[in-house]
């Protein structure tokens, strides 16, 4: 790295998003900043909402009304998956066994972040959404025979579908009602989500599953004009407040009332008691 | 619809092979008791247990435990895990919050994780297409090439092409008797057919080492789970060096430093 260090230019951090005017009296101190040419705290503050501040952020141009309202709609129904759900459990696990409140955060990331339920499931979801359109025969074909679209080999194989739901019996009531809701609303030309809305139970079909709350998200994050990349990273954030939430209720509650499954753990290769361990240790 | 049936059978019924507390009383790992039979072991044994099911040799836990020291953790604060670590320090959180950001960091397609990962199926690919199957090195190169539109993982390196660890792992590995196995022969005889079709793309730690564990008999998927613990100790020296230090002034960054290239300044208008 010592070889890289050669004498140049100050490094930058080059943006489009952001730009700050220091203040006269100190160059680290901001006298104002501006988020893709309006300023945040001299113009924005008081007049956006925090949705329309958020599509700002990844967008760099102000949303339309029906976009805020959709981007909205998206926001209420992700903010808390519920206390089941695994990245909210991973929270609640280190709100209950008394972690620090970033770690209950981080901890809801890993889980939240995943291929089932979470961002990359989600991620994937806008791939496979994007690839059939509103073509049928290209979602009976992708759907029979579906493909992960995903270079990057950490991520452990996908067990399902993505936007779909692996273990539903039918579409379940919230993700109808999400569905309903997102594609009444107007953002032009018939989006995804009403073609989504229209032809639900002929991809479910194909899919042998029902369609999941992801994919219904990943079809408004389309609409939306979002990429795979930005609805990945939107969707963790959205999810956090009820990981957040629950993390803080399930550590006032102590770890005494959280479940601890204490009959649920079967070893299969069980040694047995070992009585005389220091025994053994002490030959 | 399949419905909920796997669920219904997983209720508060988790099977498992890998272990159990047994409180106040006892603890099994992969079907051993934890206190007799880990009584004599170093951790880093009990890391590669934990991953293979089995216990390495004390020579291959040497190579490992060595080849760690010398290639993983260096305490360089700008290197973009351990800068974290630093960060995490200078804004004056915890060690373990450092740490856990800082591996979260290096799951990277550059280097760390991804890199890793990708390295080690790329290098064992090779060798059952080459060496089992009898196909032609160039072509199997060539083929990689053109089908993910770059060079492989495992060679080359951001900042400079040169990986001064390579040679030094390789001498530990030769003093090891390590360094003849047919996956290390493979990366180095890729480094020259890389170089010949005018890549400036040398073997690179990620590629050497997921070579040299290959050839000890780590899947890809091993090699990279083995990963997840070995930079801890160059992000632990950069986090004390930072939170040690009055709290954020690691590089910090005037107004100015941010070189802003976007839209000129309008009005919302509502």
């Amino acid at each position: 790295m010592t070889d890289a260090g050669k004498p140049r230019q100050k490094d930058v951090i080059h943006s489009k998003i952001w730009q700050e005017i220091p203040e006269p009296d100190n160059p680290f101190a901001a006298q104002a900043c501006y988020c893709s040419g309006f300023d945040v705290y001299g113009d924005l503050l008081g007049k956006v909402s925090w949705v329309e501040y958020l599509y700002l952020l990844f967008k760099l141009e102000p949303p339309s009304k029906t976009q805020t309202k959709l981007l909205e709609g998206v926001a209420v129904a992700l903010a808390n998956p519920g206390p089941r759900d695994l990245s909210v459990r991973a929270a609640m696990s280190g709100g209950a066994g008394g972690s620090i409140a970033a770690s209950c955060l981080i901890g809801a990331l890993g889980p939240g972040s995943g291929q089932y339920g979470g961002a990359r499931e989600m991620f994937l979801a806008i791939r496979l959404i994007n690839t059939c359109g509103k073509d049928l025969a290209i979602w009976q074909d992708k759907l029979t025979n579906y493909e992960k679209q995903d270079d990057v080999k950490a991520w452990p194989d996908i067990e399902h579908i993505p936007g779909f739901d692996p273990y539903g019996s039918s579409c379940s009531t919230p993700v109808k009602q999400t569905l309903d809701y997102l594609s009444s609303i107007e953002i032009g030309e018939a989006g995804q989500l009403q073609w989504l809305k229209q032809n639900r139970e002929s991809v479910e079909g194909f899919s042998g599953n029902p369609l999941a709350m992801v994919g219904v998200i990943a079809a408004a994050f389309i609409d939306l004009g979002f990429t795979d990349e930005q609805a990945e990273m939107l969707f963790m954030i959205l999810r956090l407040p009820g990981a957040g939430a629950h993390a803080l209720e399930q550590r006032h509650n102590g770890l005494a009332k959280y479940p601890f499954f204490a009959d649920g753990l079967k070893l299969s290769n069980d040694p047995g008691p070992v009585k005389d361990n220091l025994e053994k240790i002490n030959k | 619809m399949k419905g909920p049936d796997t669920l219904i059978e997983r209720e508060d019924n988790w099977e498992t092979d890998m272990g159990a507390w047994f409180a106040g009383e006892r603890v099994v790992f992969r079907g051993l008791d934890v206190f007799t039979e880990f009584f004599d072991k170093d951790w880093v044994e009990i890391w590669f247990f934990s991953i293979t099911g089995k216990f390495l040799s004390k020579k291959q836990i040497e190579l490992f435990s060595r080849t760690w020291a010398i290639c993983t953790s260096f305490p360089e604060p700008r290197i973009w895990n351990n800068r974290v670590a630093a960060i995490s320090g200078s804004a004056k959180t915890t060690g373990m919050l450092a740490i856990a950001c800082g591996t979260a960091i290096s799951e990277s397609k550059f280097f760390g994780g991804q890199a890793s990962f990708a390295a080690a199926d790329f290098i064992t690919r090779v060798k059952t297409l080459v060496v089992d199957e009898g196909k032609e090195l160039v072509d199997v190169v060539k083929h990689e090439i053109d089908a993910s539109k770059n060079v492989p993982y495992g060679f080359g390196r951001p900042i400079t092409n040169n990986d001064e660890r390579v040679p030094v792992a390789l001498r530990l590995a030769e003093e090891l008797g390590a360094s003849d196995g047919p996956h290390v022969k493979l990366a180095f005889e890729i480094e020259k057919i890389l170089i010949k079709m005018r890549y400036r793309t040398k073997l690179n730690i990620a590629g050497f080492a997921s070579a040299l564990y290959a050839d000890q008999g780590l899947t890809a998927k091993e090699f990279y789970r083995m990963g997840a613990v070995i930079y801890s100790a160059g992000m632990m020296a950069c986090y004390i060096d930072a939170v040690d230090k009055p709290a954020g002034t690691f590089f910090p960054l005037r107004c100015k430093r941010i070189s802003y290239e976007g839209k000129p300044q309008r009005k919302w208008e509502n």
